[in-house]
């Protein structure tokens, strides 16, 4: 997709992200209903940014509060906003949201954006009941997909995995490679759920879960909450922080059923990445810090083949010699990602915190030196749907 | 033949499927064909989802293709699947285009025995006395 002049104008720092947190806790929290993990985040964010919950006009969710998630978050927060979206494609929605909201405030529609989440992927099935609305039997992947089998992402991903082995020669060692070096920045993250070192051999050792996939190679599961605050230019002036400008941003969608992928090897980031590059108006060697979605070894591997780090088919070398961990030359995923910090079912909003942390120079230890542009990117469905967001600081 | 409790999610027709689901109950592969692309399509609309055109007929398939992508399930993540870890899920790529979801059988669930781009062809399970699923082995 060639961007055109109206991509490059449309949303360039017109919104800053200006509040920015998790749940008070995430890991294994059995004793939070989802809906107070995304309240704990609402106000943790909204303290964050200096913003009061009375301020908040427009209100954005997904998944995991029922079959409208703004309509229930919004009551249980006790507020009438004038604008929700309930945007829902998997755990990119997010930070698809972002955008969502940018154009709702560039357009003068609303001030003030929350974006919140919350779930219960790790205790949420022992309560009954779903969090989710059911599938409709006649659905394609009711009909088509489940008399096959049931079980959701790993068994999709892991198909995407092996043909883009067949047909690249992606090789075990070099998804490892991104599993060993997630680990390494979760080490330094004291927040993160897996902390322990790992080895390739580890990984290479872990029992299946669906081949391609060792157990180390998939994410975690989790509760968590978590919650971004976006607002106008004018507003960002009087924020606690100083703000994390959206310089660009792209949504793309191509199928819901991984049978309906027109081409398993990539992802939509392949159309959203160039749209939020271009907005953005920087090069991917300007990048300081990557943040994306690392649902599996392969999707962080596809993801950066996607949206032009480098060629596709060949993410294998491009990951190799723990290029991607703390102290190599290509920072990615720095909280410790869905694989060893934390990943509750849907993951794009923690993209955001650290994204935005990073941007602010609040990681402590694993805070990448003088990072100024982060380029985020949320991979949802079974890779049905990104969104990427180029953000920068002052 | 019908098996007694079978234990695995059943297809639920719907009225734009029931061609399909009733070509499988007679052991054949019907599945649509736009007239004006002149090309197979899947899964079943009343319409080509290439050029939203709505003149479209059913055709018998070959039954032949090639694994296009596949998994081998560890993991038994619903009951039906229990007893038969590891199996082996995949993307078959019909002759004629369009990719069905489904499983291999007939084949060791290991990766020295199946691979992308192998030939396979359509086979099916009687697994109700109504519903027969079509499955694949290797040619
Ligand atoms: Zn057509």
């Amino acid at each position: 997709m060639t961007p055109t002049d109206r991509d490059k104008a449309a949303l360039y720092k017109r919104v800053a992200i200006v509040g920015a947190d998790e749940s008070d806790e995430i890991g294994i929290v059995p004793q939070k209903s989802t809906l107070q993990l995304h309240a704990e985040a609402a106000r943790n964010a909204l303290e964050d940014a200096g913003i009061a919950l009375s301020e908040v006009d427009g209100i954005f969710s997904a998944g995991s509060a029922g079959w409208s998630p703004t309509l229930q978050i919004a009551e249980y927060l006790g507020i009438q906003p004038k604008y929700t979206d309930s945007t829902s494609v998997g755990g990119s929605s997010f930070v698809i949201d972002v955008e969502h909201a940018a154009a709702a405030i560039a357009t003068g529609l609303i001030d003030v954006a929350l974006i919140t989440h919350g779930e219960s992927g790790a205790s949420g099935g022992r309560r009954g009941g779903s969090a989710r609305p059911a599938l409709d039997v006649q659905h394609p992947s009711a009909q088509f997909e489940m008399p096959y089998h049931v079980g959701g992402a790993p068994t999709h991903y892991a198909m995407a995995c092996m043909r883009h082995m067949y047909q690249y020669g992606t090789t075990h060692e070099q998804l490892a490679e991104i599993a060993v070096a997630t680990r390494k920045w979760a080490m330094l993250n004291p927040k993160a759920m897996m902390r322990d070192p790992i080895t390739i051999d580890d990984v290479l050792s872990s029992r299946w879960i669906a081949y391609p996939f060792h157990l180390l190679d998939c994410c975690l599961v989790t509760d968590a909450g978590g919650a971004v605050v976006v607002v106008s230019a004018e507003r960002a002036k009087d924020c606690k922080k100083p703000p994390v400008w959206v310089l660009g941003s792209g949504e793309a969608t191509t199928h819901q059923t991984i049978t309906n992928m027109p081409d398993l090897t990539t992802t939509p980031a392949a159309i959203s990445g160039p749209r939020a590059f271009a907005m953005a108006g920087v090069r991917h060697e300007d990048i300081d810090v990557v943040e994306v979605y690392d649902s599996f070894t392969y999707t962080a591997l596809v993801t950066l083949e996607a949206l032009g780090f480098c060629k596709p088919g060949e993410g294998g070398a491009f990951v190799s010699g723990q290029r991607t961990a703390p102290g190599g030359d290509f920072p990615l995923n720095t909280n410790g990602g869905g694989l060893s910090y934390t990943h509750p079912g849907m993951y794009g909003m923690f993209l955001l915190i650290e994204a935005t942390r990073q941007l602010r120079n609040e990681c402590g230890d694993r805070q990448v030196p003088n990072a100024k542009l982060a380029c985020v990117n949320g991979t949802g469905g079974t890779l049905s749907s990104t969104g990427t967001l180029i953000l920068g600081a002052d | 033949m019908a098996q007694d409790g079978y234990r695995k999610p059943l297809p639920t027709p719907s009225p734009e499927s029931k061609r399909y689901w009733d070509g499988c109950h007679n052991h054949e592969l019907w599945i649509p064909f736009c007239r004006n692309c002149q090309k197979f399509y899947f899964y079943p609309r009343d319409f080509c989802p290439a050029c939203f055109g709505w003149d479209i007929e059913w055709r018998k398939a070959s039954g032949r293709g090639r694994v296009y992508t596949y998994a081998i399930q560890h993991r038994a993540w619903h009951p039906g699947w229990q007893d038969e870890v590891p199996y082996v899920t995949a993307l078959v790529q019909l002759e004629e285009g369009p990719r069905l979801y489904t499983n291999l059988i007939g084949v060791d669930p290991d990766p020295a025995h199946v691979h992308c781009d192998m030939p396979v062809e359509v086979t099916f399970e009687d697994i109700t006395e109504d519903v027969s699923l079509p499955k694949f082995r290797p040619v």
